[in-house]
This record gives structure tokens, C-alpha cells and sequence, in this order.
């Protein structure tokens, strides 16, 4: 299988503002590629660079074969997209908005209609269909917008923070719906997420943060690069036990608002060693896998911060409820 | 079909199906003709002499307006109807269609002529009720009132494209409304001849594209008066008002498509 996403020191620069700096990556056909970074970290100006919305500054980028610079009426045909914000017509219904999608993309009439009813019973809205956007839940609204993203049966899909703003269970759903997709039509989707547990529904995941890949592997390969277990150590309050502890025992230690972050090799037996050396020093240790968080934090030296995200979460919330309060 | 043509047809075909759903707007299309016509026939009317009238003018302040009130609604329609992208553009549906494989132009265009056609909708209702302004049309006029309507739709959906096109939020909306609509509207010879007014009024008439529009109107419609009182009514020759309308459809058509394409 070829890369169907091919991208070579790409850049985009906004006047004093580097917000894509030289990145370079592939995408496997029918791979489930994620770029997980905080906001602004360059996601989406990378996929609009992808989608032929924006011109790169520097670099260059081919989709399923196709040059964006060159050739960006065969790449936006080979490509569906699932825009970060809403863009359905919510005063028409679900159906007219997948119906004029597909005249927008020049499919005939009759498998238009055909393709209707199959992306719509895919996403489960088969029975909402002659309702108004309007009506439709925030959940409901994603899944109709990925059925349209998917009607013109493109090769790459892709989602701009497709679970943004929604509750667990729906974005459980959302994935379930992805996956199936990926299984059934061999999709390649390509994603962006400051979701960590979200990252980890990707094949691949590219860590970016000001503009630049950190890391790119599986998540899998990435959590195991960082060499064992993550301890959190509580102190007695008023001593400082990091300096302590890596001389003792020759480890990483950071300071993190929870406590003593430790990554050690066997985390269980580490535990044993640590009680009977400053036990009497020591509130509470607590042990846990890695996740890609720790992944982040040792890349960037800080967390991907989740206020950050509900803060613009709530903006974008506001203004998805703003046309119905009209 | 080629995409320029569908994009033009898509676009056109989903401003005409929000038009139909929207049951407010049609009501308001039925409504607003009437007010103008109660308003203007039994208020302003009565207190509306012509300033210079030749000897033996025998028509009503509102058979003369007549004319000027298809224009009135064809402008608001016509402009709002092109400024309504800010609205697709904030709630994100002009997205869609940026991404989508057709050119843009295209785009811009099959705007334009959906909102020619909410505007049209809107001028039949008023060729409908032309009796109660006393005035009677026959087919062939009402055919030519609605060409020259429609010339003067797109001009000005065009128009409006443009300005939502360098507009970066609503905020300007109500300005433009302000001090471009209603000046438009009242330098165009809608509400008052030409003829009689202060000469520095009248060149400033004179540089409204919407003259033109007006002036083409109200010489379809009296056609048959006499020379004396139609040369009152009416400035100009059918041909440049004709030629002027066309310049106009073009220059905005350029100017609105130009600046659609070019927007981020």
C-alpha cells in the first residue's frame, strides 16, 4: 500500500507567526493518522493546508496522489471533511443537506438518493431525515456532518476535533461509527485532538506543539518509550523529597501539581524500596501505566492544559446554541 | 454537468429551498407591498403635490410611486439576500461549499441569482397588486418590468456580495443599511422626479445607479402618456437607462465575484 498522504517540509508562516514549521509525515491507506497537540499548536492550520484552503508558505503536500498547489480540484474530491464548527444549513433538513452536497460534488441523482439512505442509517439518523437541523442534538449534528463527509465516498476523511463538546457517551458512539467506516470502506481518516484518550482510537499519532512534530508513532510505541511506570509520591508536607530521591536512585523526578512525578523501569517493586528508605517521610505513592499525557508532558515539559480547552469548549458551545435562541 | 454549473445550480437551488421553508419570509413578502401601498396611498399621498408639474398631470402621488416601490423592494431584498453570506460564513455552511471541488466564481454567482430569485418572487407579488395602485399593466409591459427588475436584482445582489465579502463581522451591517440603502434608495427618483428638485440634488441623482433602474421602471409603466407629462416622469431614453443597468450588472458582477474568490 502507498502513502496516500505525503507531506514534505511543509511551513506556513502568518506574518510574525510560525504556525506550521517544516513538518514532514506519511499516511498509510486506511490508516487512522492523529495529530494531538494543544490549541494552536498548528492542527488545523495543517488540515486546511491539506484541504487546499489555505496556501503552504513553503513545502509541499500530495493527497491520494495529488499535489494541493497543483491539482486542488481532484484533491478535494478525494477527500471528505468534518469542519471543527458546525457548516450544516440548520434551517434545512438532514437530507437536504446531504442532497446538496452530493450536487455540489456532481453525483447523479439516483445515487445520490441511494447514498443518502445508506450514510444516514450508517450514522443511525435514517429515521430524522425529513427533520431541521435545528432539532438535531450537538451528537447528532457531528454524526449527520461526518455521513456528509463521507457521501461523495472519498478516500481520506477529515476530522477537525470531531468530539469536541460532546458527552462520553456520544463520542463513544462517534468512534464506533469511525471504525466502522475505516473497516468497511477501507477509509483512511486523518484527525486532529487535544483529547489524550481520544488519541488513542489512531494507528499513529504525530504529537505537534509550536508548529512542529514531536514524536510520531503508535500510541502504544510512544507510552513505551518513556521506560516503565509512572509513580506519584506525596511528601509529608514541608519536605522536598526530589532531590532526595534522584540521587538515591538515579531517576527522573517532576514536580507536578498532584506531587512527585517518578518514572521508573518496574514501578512494583519500586514501591517496596521507597516505603522501607523514607517511609516515614512519605504521605501517599500512587502507581499507574503511562498514558500519552506523560508522553506530552516529556516531550513539551508541560501538560496539554485541559482549561485552556473547556474555556474555548464553552465559546464554541455558546455559539452552536446561538442560532437556535435567534 | 461541468462543476461551475453545478456549483451555480446548487447554490441557487439551496437559498430558493430556505426561501420556501422559511414561512416568516414569505408572509413578510406578502405584507410588505400592502403597508407600502396603505401607507403611501392613503398617507403621504395626501399631502404630496408635484413642484413644476406640467399642466394636466392626472396621476396620483401613489401611481406615481408605484415604479419607485418595485425598485424599493427589489433593492432590500436584492442586497440583503447578498449580505446573508456573513450569515453562512459565521454558521459555517459557506465552509462546506469553500471545500467542495467547484470554483468559486461559480459560487458567488449561483448566489447572486438566488437572491435575484427571492427578489423576483417578491416583484410578482407586486405586478399582482398593480390595481391597487391604480395602475394597469399589460402582459408585455409587466414582461419588460420584470426584465429590467431583474437586471437590477442582480446589480445589487451582487452588490451586496461584495460588501459581506471584505465585511469581517455583523457589526457593519447596520451602517451599511444606513448610509448606502437609504441614500440609495432616496436619490433614485423613487419618491420624487428628478425635474423638480435643487440642481446639486440632482447631480448627486444622477451618480445613484438606482436612477437609471427607476427611470426605466416609470417609462415602461407611462409609456403611453403624454409627451409632456412623460418627460416630466421620466429622464431619460430607455437605451441608456438599459445601458446603464447592463454596465452596472457587470462592473458588480465583477467586483462581487472578485472579491467572494479572493476572501480566505
Amino acid at each position: 500500500m502507498g502513502h496516500i498522504i505525503e507531506v514534505e517540509n511543509l511551513q506556513k508562516v502568518f506574518g510574525q507567526v510560525v504556525a506550521v514549521d517544516d513538518i514532514s509525515f506519511t499516511v498509510e491507506e486506511g490508516e487512522i493518522f492523529g495529530f494531538l497537540g494543544p490549541n494552536g499548536a498548528g492542527k488545523s492550520t495543517t488540515i486546511k493546508i491539506l484541504c487546499t484552503l489555505l496556501k503552504p508558505t513553503r513545502g509541499r503536500a500530495r493527497l491520494a496522489g495529488y499535489d494541493v498547489l497543483r491539482e486542488p480540484h481532484a484533491v478535494r474530491r478525494s477527500l471528505g471533511i468534518v469542519f471543527q464548527d458546525s457548516s450544516l444549513d440548520d434551517r434545512l433538513t438532514a437530507a437536504q443537506n446531504l442532497y446538496l452536497h452530493g450536487l455540489l460534488y456532481g453525483l447523479s441523482r439516483q445515487v445520490l438518493k441511494k447514498r443518502i439512505q445508506e450514510v444516514l442509517e450508517m450514522v443511525g439518523l435514517a429515521e430524522r431525515q425529513g427533520d431541521t437541523v435545528r432539532t438535531f442534538s450537538g451528537g447528532m449534528r457531528r454524526r449527520l456532518e461526518i455521513a456528509r463527509g463521507f457521501l461523495h465516498h472519498p478516500r481520506i476523511l477529515f476530522l477537525d476535533e470531531p468530539t469536541v463538546g460532546l458527552d462520553p457517551q456520544t463520542r463513544a458512539a462517534i468512534w464506533e461509527h469511525l471504525h466502522k467506516l475505516r473497516k468497511e470502506k477501507g477509509l483512511t481518516i486523518f484527525m486532529t485532538t487535544h483529547y489524550m484518550d481520544e488519541a488513542e482510537n489512531c494507528d499513529r499519532i504525530a504529537i505537534i506543539d509550536y508548529g512542529r512534530i514531536q514524536a510520531l508513532d503508535t500510541p502504544d510505541n510512544l507510552k513505551r518509550s518513556l521506560g516503565g511506570d509512572i509513580l506519584t509520591v506525596v511528601p509529608v508536607e514541608g519536605i522536598d523529597l526530589a532531590p532526595l530521591i534522584r540521587d538515591k536512585y538515579n531517576v527522573k523526578v517532576q514536580h507536578s501539581p498532584e506531587g512527585l512525578r517518578i518514572e521508573v523501569r518496574d514501578g512494583a517493586s519500586f514501591i517496596p524500596r521507597l516505603a522501607s528508605d523514607l517511609g516515614n517521610q512519605i504521605k501517599s505513592i500512587h502507581l499507574r501505566r503511562p498514558t500519552l499525557d506523560d508522553v506530552f508532558i516529556k516531550l513539551t515539559g508541560r501538560a496539554i492544559r485541559e482549561e485552556e480547552a473547556s474555556a474555548v469548549e464553552r465559546m464554541r458551545l455558546s455559539s452552536h446554541r446561538r442560532p437556535l435562541r435567534r | 454537468m461541468p462543476a461551475a454549473l453545478r456549483a451555480i445550480y446548487t447554490i441557487w437551488y439551496r437559498d430558493t429551498l430556505r426561501l420556501l421553508r422559511e414561512r416568516t419570509r414569505i408572509i413578510g413578502m406578502l405584507g410588505q407591498p400592502l403597508i407600502y401601498f396603505l401607507i403611501v396611498g392613503q398617507g403621504i399621498s395626501s399631502a404630496m403635490g408635484f413642484r413644476g408639474a406640467p399642466p394636466g398631470l392626472n396621476i396620483s402621488y401613489l401611481q406615481f410611486m408605484y415604479p419607485g416601490i418595485l425598485a424599493m423592494s427589489v433593492l432590500f431584498t436584492s442586497i440583503s439576500s447578498g449580505i446573508s453570506i456573513i450569515w453562512d460564513r459565521e454558521f459555517g455552511f459557506l465552509k462546506e461549499v469553500l471545500v467542495a471541488p467547484v470554483p468559486r466564481w461559480a459560487t458567488a454567482i449561483g448566489k447572486a441569482l438566488g437572491g435575484s430569485t427571492a427578489a423576483m418572487a417578491q416583484a410578482f407579488i407586486l405586478l399582482f397588486l398593480a390595481p391597487l395602485a391604480q395602475v394597469s399593466l399589460d402582459f408585455i409591459t409587466a414582461v419588460q418590468l420584470v426584465a429590467i427588475l431583474f437586471l437590477i436584482s442582480l446589480a445589487l445582489t451582487f452588490f451586496g456580495i461584495a460588501i459581506a465579502s471584505h465585511m469581517e463581522t455583523m457589526e457593519g451591517f447596520q451602517m451599511i443599511m444606513n448610509f448606502l440603502i437609504m441614500p440609495l434608495y432616496f436619490l433614485s427618483g423613487a419618491m420624487f422626479p428628478m425635474q423638480s428638485v435643487p440642481a446639486w440634488m440632482a447631480f448627486l441623482m444622477r451618480l445613484d445607479p438606482l436612477t437609471y433602474g427607476v427611470d426605466a421602471l416609470r417609462l415602461l409603466v407611462y409609456r403611453n402618456a403624454d409627451p409632456q407629462i412623460l418627460s416630466f416622469l421620466v429622464r431619460y431614453d430607455l437605451k441608456i437607462d438599459l445601458s446603464v443597468l447592463l454596465l452596472l450588472v457587470l462592473a458588480l458582477g465583477a467586483w462581487g465575484t472578485w472579491s467572494f474568490s479572493r476572501q480566505e
